[in-house]
């Protein structure tokens, strides 16, 4: 069976969100192009057939994966349910998520997604 | 600037902290200064509260600020001013309130640099989102004095130096936004000291209410202005004196600052006996 195919792409936390990440800035991700329809359904157990992979990648899956694969500390406050913490900033290659469609956005090769907290630093 | 806050000649100081609303309003004062020749001269304005691990970090922002932004820096401690570091005063009292103590000192510590620098004006980073949280506390304490001018854009008092928050109308999402592309360097930190803080309660509330409506900042901003409070109201509530011990503006006879310090003060021999 054939490796399932991986896009590339490049994660900054800033505002503080780093300190959630190990303090590290920048990550570079390979995550699965395509992902079960159904994010939130466990897969089957047993003999069960793999769940049919159809849905590009998108935000929220990455956000997901982040908080499962690097979130060191805290998870409340990075995540709230399947999306971002009110107040947190998502930048998809420099612009808005709110512009892109937010979490249904669908991650191609070679994105910039940036997370920035505004919390108070006064 | 619709508010006129400034005219030529003026000498501004700007509060300072190292954080992404200050760091930002710096870099504005200092561009749009040149940019339009407002003719303003810029201080830097910092307050040492005394937290280990917090504040001695920021002043370092705010130290790098001074050189990438060529303004004078006056740093005023909490410590020198009250003899008392945040960190002291949070080792008698607990970390319980002890935002109030750090709020009342800092408005009074920023007059004093103020003072001391000899400007007429002390500009602020508060954004939209600070105004909004402050109308919702002030609603939800029933301080009417408060409500009733805590979203004025300048405040002056008789002879006090004068105050504004140029960015009331700007977002947070906004200046740190501008603050990531302008690629400014910030502190970004939370105060080791305010999580249990009443303002977080109406900082997450409001966050809240911005997910379902995103006009509720800009709302709330607005009922607080259009809030008018009855002659009578006003007729009731103290006037403004001057504190007979330090002789800052006060509305009682001694000020809060001093009130806090001399019960501070108090407990200073238990804890010493406690050692």
């Amino acid at each position: 069976m054939s490796t399932p195919p991986t896009l590339t792409i490049n994660v900054e936390f800033g505002g503080g969100l780093e300190l959630l990440f190990a303090n590290q800035r920048k990550y570079q991700l390979s995550i699965p192009v395509l992902i079960p329809p159904d994010t939130t359904a466990t897969p089957p157990s047993g003999s069960a057939p793999p769940p049919i992979l159809s849905k590009p990648a998108d935000i929220t899956f990455l956000i997901r994966y982040l908080k499962e694969n690097h979130l060191k500390e805290r998870p409340e406050l990075f995540v709230e349910g399947e999306t971002v913490r009110p107040g947190i900033l998502v930048l998809v290659n420099d612009t808005d998520w709110e512009l892109e469609g937010e979490g249904d956005y669908a991650l191609k090769e070679g994105d910039e997604i940036v997370f920035i907290s505004t919390l108070h630093g006064g | 600037m619709d508010a006129q806050l400034f005219k030529a000649g003026d000498r501004v100081a700007i509060g300072a902290s190292g954080g992404k609303d200050s760091t930002v309003l710096a870099y504005v004062m200092k561009v749009l200064n040149e940019r339009y020749q407002y003719g303003l001269e810029l201080f830097l304005l910092s307050i040492d509260e005394g937290i280990t691990g917090y504040r001695d970090d920021s002043l370092e922002t705010v130290k790098r600020n001074k050189e990438q932004y060529q303004m004078p820096l006056k740093i005023l401690s909490y410590e020198e001013l009250y003899g008392w570091t945040m960190d002291a005063v949070v080792a008698q009292i607990g970390k319980k309130n002890n935002c109030t103590f750090c709020g009342v000192f800092r408005r009074q510590a920023l007059d004093r640099g103020a003072m001391s620098l000899g400007v007429d004006h002390i500009v602020t980073g508060h954004n939209a989102d600070d105004i909004a949280e402050t109308v919702l506390m002030n609603i939800m304490r029933g301080d009417i004095a408060r409500l009733g001018r805590c979203t004025a854009i300048c405040t002056q008092g008789e002879d006090t130096i004068k105050r504004s928050k140029p960015f009331k109308y700007a977002y947070e999402k906004e200046i740190v936004m501008y603050a990531y592309f302008k690629k400014l360097d910030y502190f970004s930190t939370e105060c080791i000291y305010s999580p249990d803080a009443y303002r977080g309660h109406a900082r997450a509330f409001l966050k809240d209410l911005e997910a379902a409506r995103p006009s509720a900042i800009i709302d709330i901003i607005h009922s607080g202005e259009a809030f008018e409070v009855r002659e009578e109201v006003k007729a009731g509530q103290k006037a403004q004196q001057t504190c007979v011990r330090c002789g800052y503006m006060s509305s009682n006879a001694v000020c809060k600052a001093c009130v806090l310090l001399e019960g501070l003060e108090r407990g200073r021999p238990k804890a010493e006996i406690g050692d």
